[in-house]
């Protein structure tokens, strides 16, 4: 079956994703952290920053509900049950914290055949309530047997 | 930082649980991680790690070597084969090229003698 490459271009609604310290924390602890910035709002604010500072690779939690959308979109036509996530690419500027509302915008940049397989493209750009571009990410999944 | 310095490497074995924990952090509860009957079923060897938990592994020998979260300025990676629960993980470093105050680093992660992460590159800005 040829893929379709109708969704080439395509742009979803940004979601907004309001950071929480908990929720920094839970994340911080479950990827072995042990930077005190992640953990401690005390070290965090000694540091000058206003409250415990998110790892980079958080990007995964506040920019991932608005992947949703796009990777369930039928105009795409994901074959979940035998695609597997192939690569994934982030660029970072300015460190995100507890308190900050990040608005992310997801966009389909390829959808390509290539020795059998299907390899689709999105890319995620974060920015925080000041207008600073977080993260940008390049999500790359894999779909087998096409 | 210097062309053909390597980084201080980083172990770290996913315990039982780690999985399960990292789906809630995440919000990443695709069944292949956390419900040994359903990896079987699908053809897994059972649970398997969730690969964005090992590029945060990658990522944490990278802030680690650049003196905190700021430094990490990029990270490319390929996911390649699975990681699995209470296997050692080890990921390595070596810096390629400093250009413009900026440490390019090719960087793999290995479990049990297999590359699951590999042809990764990071970009760790200097202090100046």
């Amino acid at each position: 079956m040829p893929l379709s490459t109708e969704a080439v271009g395509k742009r979803y609604d940004p979601l907004v994703y309001a950071v929480g310290r908990e929720k920094i924390r839970e994340y911080a602890l479950a990827v072995g952290e042990t930077e005190p910035l992640h953990l401690d709002v005390a070290a965090a604010r000694r540091a000058g920053y206003a409250d415990v500072v998110a790892p980079p690779m958080f990007a995964v939690v506040y920019s991932g509900p608005a992947m949703g959308p796009a990777l369930f979109d039928p105009e795409v036509g994901l074959d979940f049950s035998l695609m597997v996530h192939g690569g994934q690419e982030f660029k970072w500027g300015p460190l995100v914290v507890a308190g900050d509302e990040i608005s992310t915008t997801v966009s389909v940049v390829s959808i390509e055949e290539r020795a059998g397989k299907g390899f689709y493209v999105f890319e995620s750009a974060s920015t925080n309530q000041d207008g600073d571009t977080v993260a940008v990410g390049t999500w790359t999944n894999i779909v087998r047997g096409i | 930082m210097q062309a053909g310095d390597a980084l201080p490497e980083l172990r770290t074995t996913p315990d039982r649980y780690l999985t399960v924990r990292y789906a809630g952090a995440s919000g990443d509860f695709n069944p292949i991680h956390i419900d040994e009957e359903f990896a079987k079923q699908v053809g897994l060897p059972g649970r398997i790690l969730h690969g964005l938990w090992t590029m945060a592994q990658v990522a944490r020998a990278q802030t680690q070597a650049g003196g905190g979260p700021h430094a990490l300025k990029r990270l490319r990676v390929q996911f390649r084969g699975m990681g699995l629960p209470e296997q050692e993980l080890t990921v390595t470093g070596v810096v390629h090229e400093v250009r413009d105050g900026v440490a390019v680093v090719h960087t793999v992660a290995e479990q049990g003698g297999t590359q699951i992460i590999r042809n990764a590159e990071a970009e760790i800005e200097l202090p100046a």
